[in-house]
């Protein structure tokens, strides 16, 4: 039996999910004080977008975002499948064209920055 | 010691004279220190001798006993009475098919598991006169946890991607092949990748990890499976993206 290609998404999945596990509670906190209007000098719109305008900044976002798509892509059709849903190829595909949409969308906007 | 009367709910099937499985209850007097394996050697003896099911040793070494007790898969050795309420049902283990009663046919698991080739395959043929195989302590631990299993088969009775996949090629055989992989005296692993690297191999893993929940031994065959989805990881980008790095 040929080896499997399932490596390409699951590599993805599993970086994405370290990256989701330690960076996303972590920005969903920063997302709170901001929304809250406690954003110290460290997170005004100004720096935030110096730190995006620079090339190792738009390297760390990109990796963040695409990442984490392709963590949630595959995780959703894991569980889609574990719901019983059992059309694995088609939710594979829509999944995994969601994140591919995303990556290109983050990549065109972090260009523009 | 103190005594209980148990009602032992037990599913019967002999496929020579049953159209389909049926429960049949017990009434047991069972001891508090007795384990449900005990209860049904009562049976056995004193009840009902048509009564099949697999046993051997009685202390969570064989791996013959294991079975459903109340859905849940246990060895019937290591499952203590008192741990249970004056009912319990007992059903032969999921996922594999029935051959009498509590006895189920193991051939797929058997097959799987000579798959993986669960043996040593040595890196170059040594002479006996050039001496042993040496290893540290810190390369024994890489795999001994894994030597720890019993093939008793609750993982897979426990393993709903099993249920599904009856393809798969499950916890316990992929496990053993990690064990071999991570030795040190062993150089199988590209044979055994060619087995476990494939889509019915260890990529039909969804991390359920009810394998490791179940298993009487703690070989904890979902960390296991994680490890070589990692290792296996690293292969396909080496194949893939840096080809001439391939012996």
């Amino acid at each position: 039996m040929a080896k499997s290609n399932k490596p390409i998404f699951w590599g993805l999945f599993a970086a994405g999910g370290t990256v989701t596990a330690f960076v996303t509670p972590a920005l969903a906190l920063v997302t709170l004080f901001a929304a809250m209007r406690y954003s110290p000098d460290m997170f005004t719109y100004e720096v935030i977008h110096a730190f995006a305008a620079n090339w190792l900044g738009k390297l760390v976002i990109f990796g963040i975002i695409f990442l984490s798509l392709w963590h949630a892509a595959h995780r959703t059709r894991v569980t889609v499948h574990d719901f019983g849903v059992r059309a694995d190829g088609l939710v594979a595909i829509v999944v995994y064209a969601l994140a591919g949409i995303g990556t290109l969308l983050t990549l065109v906007y972090l260009l523009h920055i | 010691m103190s005594e209980r009367q148990i009602q032992l709910e037990v599913l019967r099937y002999n496929p020579e004279t049953d159209s389909e499985p049926r429960y049949q209850t017990y009434s047991v007097p069972c001891m508090n220190e007795w384990v449900v394996l005990d209860a049904l050697n009562y049976v056995k003896e004193h009840l009902d001798p048509t009564l099949s099911y697999r046993w051997s040793c009685h202390m969570a070494v064989c791996g013959s006993c294991g079975m459903m007790i109340n859905g849940e898969p246990k060895l019937a050795c290591k499952a203590f009475i008192h741990e249970y309420t004056d009912q319990i049902r007992v059903d032969p283990m999921a996922n594999f098919p029935i051959e009498r009663d509590l006895v189920t046919s193991v051939e797929d698991f058997i097959a799987k598991l000579a798959s993986v080739k669960p043996y040593l395959i040595p890196k170059e043929d040594k002479p006996i006169s050039a001496g042993e195989f040496k290893q540290t302590p810190a390369e024994l631990k890489k795999f001994k946890q894994y030597t720890l299993c019993i093939n008793c088969m609750l993982c897979y009775a426990a393993c709903p991607q099993y249920g599904l996949v009856p393809e798969f090629l499950g916890p316990a055989a992929i496990s053993m092949a990690h064990r071999y992989n991570q030795d040190s005296r062993d150089g199988g692993r590209d044979q055994r990748q060619e087995v476990i690297a494939t889509d019915t191999g260890v990529w039909e893993c969804s991390f359920v990890g009810a394998c490791s929940e179940v298993c009487p031994k703690h070989v904890d065959p979902a960390g296991a499976l994680q490890q070589v989805k990692v290792a296996s990881t690293i292969d396909w980008y080496k194949e893939h993206l840096m080809p001439w790095m391939k012996k």
